[in-house]
């Protein structure tokens, strides 16, 4: 029986781990969280139901099904609390390094496991684009706006501003609506031409994504209701306040993405939620070795296969689809990963579905896709990286000063992208700064921090795996 | 205040009745809900900052999912914990951070 891995709990995953099951694989889950459903569905937690949880999901009686058939199913062990965090590549295969515990916990146990097969369905966390006062305390990501309206019904704020690109700002403004807070205004940063080419051509191609289309249309419902503005070409620019947010500067964008004098005004706000799209969580794809597009997304064929024999990857590591993608894509890869065919009925349905739901993420980036010209509401004292707090006017500093236009220079002599995230918020920041192609900043070969205690206990309780750098490789 | 915490009898997911828990943030209690985040009774509580940089900035929660590290506080004697992802347990013990410098 095929020993299949499945890493991240998300749509993907779970649609991976369902499949390979129904292969006849026996499957293990993990996930870091301490729940199923990665972000797509993060929820409350168990000691915490709720009757109506799904009021903030879509696709809930979806995420049922999945995880029911997954706890209930004999050949598939869930282990969430579950942080991989290192992969070895071995002579025909991997080994993964998980700690099991509380997330930053001391004494995690330690496991490893060395799979026939691995699905790597890490996900993607929200890309925000530096501006002045983003480091401002109630300035967050979408993301974590979202995260804790779904998983916690916490408000970041009273009076928020949603900014950023991308159709996830829709979502993300109605569950803050449905916690109460007021939305004043959601600016995309992509201009009508934009959103008009990405979303409004070839429109029968549209017809076979219709929940997704469905799902955008509800927000927009929820958003008309609230009277809340939705402002296309327009971007914050800045965050104010005196040890918080207190009002954001908006201004209009050219179609590069440039601010326009003299359109700047000043919005009260508490809160500020920003997001300029997703990047694809790669550490333990590029610690196995596989292959990377131009557009820095995992490369896959028909079959969900990376370039790397016996690791298959779904969802939004391959591109930003979202959850039709991901549960399509899931499932084509669990299938392959177990040794199923792919060509069967099930398959043949599931393979059809994800060439359907592609489509989707090249609108997006047609539509919302980041535009050079954000440089523009930069200033020399803007914060570019939050962890060590290095401006944009140091990182222009070092590159005249070293006269070096590689992001791994950079770094090393500013500090940028040196600290705790290791540069997860500003490493492609520096490499359009710096206009530096090479992929050197997602390479972590340590996928979260460890304790040094805990990398001494493993040391000495488990012969198996080499010892880790502990200062991992910052570049 | 500014971040709050939908009051339960408000929630139109109808949750179960909350099972409160007390935390003590640099000695003062703060109130949240079993199956909280230490990141989300914060917020919940109006508190939107508990770690001071390197700099003296103030910073809380911001990518809200465990990636940008911003969130650093020490819990019962350990630093360095991600507020974000770490549940609340009643009478956990949470102090401000000056920095981070202990993990690899």
């Amino acid at each position: 029986m095929r020993n299949v891995v499945v890493v991240g709990a998300g749509p993907a995953g779970l649609a991976a781990a369902r499949a390979a099951a129904v292969a006849g694989a026996q499957v293990t889950l993990l996930d870091a969280a301490d729940g199923l459903g990665g972000q797509y569905w993060r929820h409350l937690p168990a000691d915490r139901p709720a009757a109506r949880e799904g009021v903030l999901h879509h696709r809930w009686a979806t995420f049922g099904g999945l995880s029911d058939v997954l706890r209930a199913h004999p050949a598939v062990t869930v282990l969430p609390s579950a942080q991989v965090w290192s992969l070895e590549r071995l002579d025909g295969g991997v080994r993964l390094n998980v700690l099991l515990g509380e997330p930053d916990g001391a004494g995690r146990s330690a496991r490893t496991f060395e799979p026939d097969a691995l699905v790597l369905a890490t996900g993607a966390h929200d890309r925000t684009l530096p501006f002045p006062g983003w480091q401002l305390p109630g300035v967050c990501s979408a993301g974590a706006a979202q995260a804790l309206a779904k998983g916690e019904w916490v408000a970041v704020g009273r009076r928020v501003v949603v900014a950023g690109a991308g159709p996830f700002l829709l979502p993300v403004a109605a569950s803050l609506l449905r916690t109460g807070a007021t939305v004043v205004g959601v600016h995309e940063a992509g201009r009508v031409g934009a959103l008009a080419r990405g979303w409004l051509s070839r429109p029968w191609e549209l017809a076979g994504a219709a929940g997704k289309a469905g799902e955008l249309a509800g927000y927009v419902r929820d958003l008309v209701r609230h009277s809340v503005p939705w402002r296309p070409g327009e971007a914050v620019v800045a965050a104010h306040g005196d040890g918080q947010v207190e009002a954001v500067t908006v201004a209009r964008l050219d179609e590069r993405w440039a601010p326009v004098a003299g359109t700047e005004r000043v919005v009260e706000a508490d809160a500020a939620c920003v997001s300029h799209g997703f990047t694809p969580r790669l550490e333990l794809a590029i610690a196995a070795g596989c292959a990377l597009a131009p557009s820095r997304f995992v490369v896959v064929d028909d079959s969900q296969a990376t370039s790397v024999p016996g690791v298959w990857a779904a969802g939004e590591l391959t591109g930003i689809g979202g959850a039709d993608a991901a549960l399509a894509e899931g499932a084509v890869a669990g299938t392959a990963a177990a040794g199923g065919d792919t060509g069967a009925a099930a398959a043949r349905r599931a393979v059809r579905a994800r060439d359907r739901a592609r489509g989707f993420a090249a609108r997006i980036e047609a539509a919302h896709g980041v535009g050079g010209g954000w440089t523009g509401w930069l200033r020399d004292d803007t914060v570019v990286c939050r962890c060590e707090e290095t401006t944009y006017g140091r990182v222009r500093e070092v590159v005249e000063l070293t006269g070096s236009h590689e992001t791994r220079s950079v770094k090393l002599t500013s500090r940028a992208g040196l600290g705790p995230c290791q540069a997860r918020m500003c490493g492609r920041t520096l490499q359009e700064l710096l206009g530096d192609p090479t992929p050197s900043v997602d390479r972590r070969p340590l996928v979260v921090p460890v304790r040094l205690g805990d990398l001494a206990a493993l040391r000495s309780a488990a012969p198996t795996p080499a010892a880790p750098r502990p200062g991992g490789d910052r570049t | 205040m500014t971040s709050y915490r939908l009051p339960a009898e408000l929630d139109p997911a109808r949750p179960a009745a909350d099972s409160p828990l007390t935390i003590r943030v640099d000695g003062e209690p703060v109130t949240g809900a079993a199956g909280q985040t230490i990141a989300g009774v914060l917020l919940g509580a109006g508190r939107r900052q508990w770690r001071t940089t390197a700099d003296g900035a103030p910073r809380g929660v911001f990518c809200g999912i465990g990636v940008c590290f911003d969130c650093l506080v020490e819990v019962n004697g350990l630093r360095d914990v991600r507020a974000c992802l770490r549940r609340a347990q009643d009478g956990d013990v949470v102090a401000r951070q000056g920095g981070s410098e202990a993990t690899a």
